[in-house]
């Protein structure tokens, strides 16, 4: 039997040998760095659970109604009378909210070993970009279960295009299909959501995992594990991707899928932060809830919008900023100016501003679930303003001020000399 | 080995062949990106809606859908129109300077009627519906407060002219749209041509 898969496989393997080829390529002779820690799960993790998503998507849209009359309704079916139903769409609104919160360790992990640092700027352009694209897909796949945040949601957020100066508002009327968030808007979001935009996180997943795979991964001492290599040619400090660390990787995707269990049997609401209350209640375009705040991952940015005061009557300055927010992400690796990567090797000044730019993240993403009002007013001396909104303009120049002194604080920063080989 | 010469009749009909091709798939996008505008449907959706205010009791408001959106008509008392001038002084733009109605009804109550306000009830800001808040909200809006909307979202707040308040988020007042009263009881919202 054992002769006759072998005989099967060399049949296969002399047709297609690239199969074979490939997995060596990018598994098995694939050497990573042998001193991965805990940090380094989370970029397997954000594949299980892409693949999570497509999985429960595409069951999702077996029964879903892209249609503004039916799409609540069809929602409600899903939950209460398609066998299992619930089950699937808990899977697939948990891992949204597990997609970033994957994907954000992912990033955090970059910044504290320097990963996004010459050679790998690429790997990390096409890792920003795919924080985007999954922003987008993010966006695209709240509108669709009609709920009244779903739907004033995503009327704010296209009308954060009608403030472009000139074509705005025609440019959110385009979007929209409509002269305001419809049936139109519906449908072109759910192709939008269901095919277009997951082909480009596809592709981008394939480019950041390629140009990884051609400059070698980083580690968590950020040496270059290619300057040491023995006599067979492969790195000293590396060991083949497969079976080590797909073994390493397995036994992270059962933690992560415990605590995925978990949110997903008893919290999959999780307090209103992951499914918002007002989303079950169906839209109603002449009504907005009295409290809108977009899911969790986007309130840092959200925070950013709402500090930014308008100018000249207009509320693009605070658009803008927001933009820019998240487009300095690609330049991190020339502003970086530090000749060591890892946090281990860093001065004091770096491991300050990354504290101080983590505890600004989460400030900034707390604010963004709460009305401005939630910290009260400052007295008269401050013309009675808002608390929060101070606050988040005080933690919007925190977020930028990371970015843009970095050049100067690496610079002259003391880093330590860093070793020769990894350490454990 | 003879060095290599460019044969730059090919090398330039190469060019070419790449431009016009990919000038043709660029060219390729238009029709998608058509298809995105509203359609005939959406546009004849838009159309001018009737609103029939004869009910409309004095300090009331009643609200009606005009291209998707509420259209507010309030029949204002004295009181309220009052409170719009206490309000002058507090808001951005007193005077309706921002293109936001129609000329006929750039006045101090920006309306045709004084007593009959008519306005989109989305923010100018981000869009969403801003909330009545009468003047006895004093609580909840501040003791100075003289009636008017407060948008939810982002907490700007507009007097009963739908003029936004100093210092909120949205930076023009609310939008009064184009609309014409077909008798005395009757009003047309989205055209102001009578009979269109």
């Amino acid at each position: 039997m054992a002769s006759r898969l072998m005989a099967l496989w060399d049949w296969f393997d002399a047709r297609m040998p690239s199969v074979a080829e490939e997995f060596r390529k990018h598994a098995s002779e694939y050497y990573a760095p042998k001193n991965f820690n805990f940090w380094y799960f989370f970029g397997a993790l954000s594949i299980l659970v892409l693949v999570i998503q497509f999985v429960s998507g595409i069951f999702l849209t077996m029964n879903y109604k892209p249609d503004a009359n039916l799409a609540f309704g069809s929602v409600e079916y899903i939950m209460r009378d398609v066998p299992g139903g619930w089950l699937i769409r808990y899977v697939h609104s948990t891992g949204a909210s597990a997609f970033f919160a994957v994907v954000y360790l992912h990033m955090f992990r970059a910044l504290l070993y320097g990963s996004y640092k010459q050679p790998r700027e690429l790997v990390w352009i096409f890792g920003v970009l795919l924080y985007l694209t999954l922003m987008a897909e993010a966006f695209f796949g709240y509108l669709l279960p009609w709920g009244q945040m779903s739907y004033w949601g995503a009327q704010v957020i296209v009308n954060l295009f009608a403030s472009v100066p000139f074509i705005g508002p025609d440019l959110s009327l385009w979007i929209r299909g409509d002269y305001v968030v419809s049936d139109a808007t519906l449908n072109r979001f759910f192709a939008l959501h269901v095919i277009a935009i997951p082909l480009v996180l596809l592709g981008l997943v394939a480019a950041h995992i390629l140009a990884l795979h051609d400059v070698g991964s980083n580690n968590p001492d950020g040496v270059e594990i290619k300057k040491k290599k023995g006599p067979d040619g492969h790195p000293l400090d590396g060991i083949p991707f497969h079976p080590y660390y797909t073994v390493k990787d397995i036994a992270g995707a059962v933690a992560f899928m415990m605590i995925f269990c978990v949110v997903m049997f008893f919290v999959p609401e999780m307090g209103g932060y992951f499914l918002e209350y007002n989303n079950f209640i169906p839209a109603d375009p002449l009504k907005t809830p009295a409290h809108i705040a977009p899911v969790w991952y986007f309130t840092p940015y959200y925070s950013i919008l709402r500090a930014v005061p308008p100018l000249f009557t207009s509320q693009f300055p605070g658009v803008m900023v927001m933009g820019i927010a998240t487009l300095i992400l690609f330049f991190l690796p020339w502003l970086d100016r530090s000749p060591v990567k890892s946090i281990r090797y860093r001065g004091v000044l770096y491991k300050s501003a990354l504290a101080i730019f983590v505890v600004t993240f989460l400030v900034l993403g707390y604010l963004g679930t709460e009305p401005v009002t939630v910290w009260g007013q400052f007295g008269p001396w401050m013309g009675n303003a808002d608390v929060a909104t101070v606050a988040a303009r005080v933690f919007t120049l925190l977020y930028f001020a990371f970015f843009i002194l970095m050049p100067w604080y690496t610079a002259i920063d003391k880093s330590k000399p860093e070793p020769e080989r990894v350490t454990m | 080995m003879s060095e290599k010469k460019i044969d730059s009749t090919r090398r330039n009909l190469i060019v070419a062949t790449a431009a016009v091709g990919g000038g043709a798939s660029a060219a390729a996008a238009i029709p998608f990106a058509w298809s995105w505008w509203p359609s005939e449907r959406a546009k004849a959706a838009g159309a001018p809606v009737e609103a029939d205010i004869s009910n409309l009791a004095p300090g009331e408001m009643q609200i009606i859908e005009w291209r998707g959106k509420p259209v507010w008509i309030v029949r204002r008392t004295k009181e309220m129109l009052d409170s719009v001038r206490k309000s002058d002084d507090k808001v951005t733009d007193p005077k309706s300077d921002e293109l936001l109605q129609p000329a006929y009804a750039k006045n101090a109550n920006r309306s045709i009627k004084p007593e009959i306000m008519v306005l989109v009830g989305i923010c100018s800001h981000l869009g969403c519906s801003p909330q009545t808040k009468g003047a006895d909200a004093k609580a909840e809006m501040g003791a100075d407060w003289v009636g008017g909307f407060l948008c939810p979202c982002h907490g700007s707040k507009f007097d009963l002219a739908g003029r936004v308040y100093k210092g909120a988020p949205a930076p023009v007042n609310l939008e009064v749209p184009p609309h014409t009263y077909l008798s005395d009881t009757k009003l047309l919202i989205g055209d102001d041509k009578k009979g269109a």
